[in-house]
């Protein structure tokens, strides 16, 4: 006789045979971003620091093991050298200026694409299109020489530092593509909302800040993240143009260590970095894009 | 041809507008090859991560679960960690580590150079954001179509080799249209570890003639316009290769 788990089991393989590929990626919670894969690659970090120490060990003295290393230059690499903006701290703090900036600017490009004014409406698209096509990198090393190290204004001398300088040059992309979540959030509005507020005499403007920009809130947080998310993991790339960021700051510390048994652990431990920083958020972003998912 | 060059030589005498990096010989070779690296490290780069996303789509599928969560694994680190960082990671950690060759005249060299790693960093980079895209698509053929398939007597590897990528191709082409030009901005990156390719040259010449301004927007025309082709191309491919009875 058969029990009902066998049945259960037997529904399973039928259906495993019949789509593969569905069944094998289980049910909808647990596939995309399990914490076994965050598992997976911490433990891929602690046999790489394990093997590295087996073998510094054997040629080294105690005190020149990979892990004591690590921990040493681990403050300078997280929080900079002692008394000035550096290190992952700088990452994190050039990822949130240049998110605000990017968002404040985005949306205002964003409004500008949804104008009924033609002259502003196809402005708004060309610098969007310029931006959100451009190579980061490229854009950073545009404002990195292009604009001035100070500012003069009434006498007083405004210094305009380097990280400053990069972080207008990773906002201008998220301005962009700020700006196209803006449009595609708007353009996704049902237009019986736009009708129904005409019909109870709301102007445009009324009707954009009160009715149709309230809806689009929840719309656009997920893909915000997800560009917070990728703006994070462009950071690094101030160090290209002279920033002393993690990046910049690891290399430093491999240049004074001048060991190469430390290259992988020292790298690994970077890019650990960003991805424990990176993965939570990622994580959330997709828990929130399902749960304001638009049931059809 | 000659008469242009002499043309932007006297724009250069006259208004000071330096476009030395076009009618100079040495400068147009310099920069002409730069382009010609970043098409071919674009091209590479966009076949391989295109593979990685086949062949990752299809371990995802896999019955075994350790080959999944590896897949996954990989996925999750490489969407998760900075491009730049991994460039470095492959190209300053890994790239010692490889054994050195001879060359024909007696020097040893590295076994992969900097345009090597290159494409192996960000074709996994790339390739790791093909899969989900892949995948997606897979997940969205109807599933009556594969068990018809199945009950015709496919076996898995010709279901998915006829019958389901062919269909999810299309349906995920939008998205990849993304990525590709995603990975077309990325090969900026490149410049970090090296690479001759634009930005690179681009840095060459404007270190050596001065001409900040003129150079960058050569520089920005040059990739607005090779994402244009590759939008282009794009848009081509998913006309001719549209299912009829979907869509508009």
């Amino acid at each position: 006789m058969t029990s009902m788990t066998d049945w259960n089991r037997i529904i399973a393989d039928v259906r495993a045979k019949a789509d593969p590929a569905r069944a094998a990626a289980g049910p909808i919670s647990g596939r995309l971003l399990t914490p076994a894969s965050l598992l997976v690659v911490l433990a891929i970090f602690l046999a790489v620091i394990g093997i590295g120490e087996a073998v510094a060990q054997a040629k080294a003295a105690p005190d020149k093991g990979i892990m004591a290393t690590l921990l040493r230059w681990a403050p300078l690499i997280l929080l900079g050298p002692p008394g000035e903006f550096g290190g992952f701290v700088l990452n994190i703090l050039v990822s949130f200026l240049a998110m605000a900036i990017g968002t404040v600017s985005g949306i205002v490009l964003g409004l500008g694409q949804i104008s009924r004014n033609a002259v502003v409406n196809r402005l708004s698209w060309i610098v969007t299109q310029f931006f959100r096509n451009s190579p980061w990198l490229v854009l950073l090393f545009f404002v990195m020489l292009l604009t001035p190290f100070q500012f003069n204004v009434l006498g007083f001398a405004i210094p305009f530092p380097g990280w400053f300088k990069s972080t207008i040059g990773l906002a201008l992309p998220i301005m962009a593509n700020i700006s196209e979540i803006v449009r595609g959030a708007v353009n996704s509005i049902p237009t019986g909302q736009w009708e129904s507020a005409e019909s109870l005499a709301f102007s445009r403007r009324q009707t954009l800040w009160m009715i149709i920009l309230p809806q689009c809130v929840k719309r656009m947080i997920p893909p915000w993240m997800n560009w917070y998310a990728i703006l994070t993991m462009a950071t690094p790339l101030i160090s290209v143009v002279g920033v002393n960021d993690s990046m910049t700051l690891t290399q430093d510390a491999l240049a004074a260590e001048g060991r190469t048994e430390l290259l992988i652990p020292m790298y690994s431990f970077l890019l650990v970095l960003f991805f424990l920083y990176c993965y939570p958020i990622a994580r959330w972003t997709i828990r929130l894009e399902r749960k304001y998912a638009v049931k059809i | 041809m000659e008469s242009l060059w002499a043309a932007l030589k006297r724009l250069h005498d006259t208004t000071g507008i330096n476009l030395v990096h076009f009618y100079d010989g040495f400068e147009r070779g310099r920069l002409l090859r730069g382009m010609w690296t970043t098409l071919e490290l674009s091209v590479v780069c966009i076949v391989l991560s295109v593979v990685i996303g086949i062949l990752g789509a299809w371990l995802q599928g896999s019955r075994f679960r350790i080959l999944k969560a590896v897949v996954q694994g990989y996925i999750q680190f490489f969407r998760n960690t900075p491009p730049l960082v991994q460039l470095y990671f492959f190209y300053f950690a890994l790239g010692p580590q490889l054994p050195r060759v001879m060359t024909d005249y007696g020097v040893s060299k590295p076994m992969l150079g900097s345009f090597e790693w290159a494409v192996i960093s960000l074709s996994f980079f790339a390739g790791a954001f093909n899969i989900e895209i892949f995948r997606s698509g897979i997940e969205a053929v109807q599933k009556a179509t594969v068990e018809a398939s199945e009950s015709l007597g496919f076996s898995r590897l010709q279901t998915y080799r006829l019958v389901v990528l062919p269909l999810a191709m299309r349906i995920c082409l939008p998205a990849l249209n993304n990525n590709l030009v995603n990975l077309v901005k990325t090969t900026t990156q490149a410049y970090a570890i090296a690479v001759p390719e634009t930005l690179y040259v681009a840095n060459q010449i404007w270190s050596d003639q001065l001409n900040v301004v003129e150079m960058m927007v050569t520089l920005l025309t040059f990739y607005l316009a090779i994402v244009g082709v590759l939008v282009w191309i794009m848009h081509r491919v998913e006309k001719a290769m549209r299912v009829p009875g979907f869509g508009q």
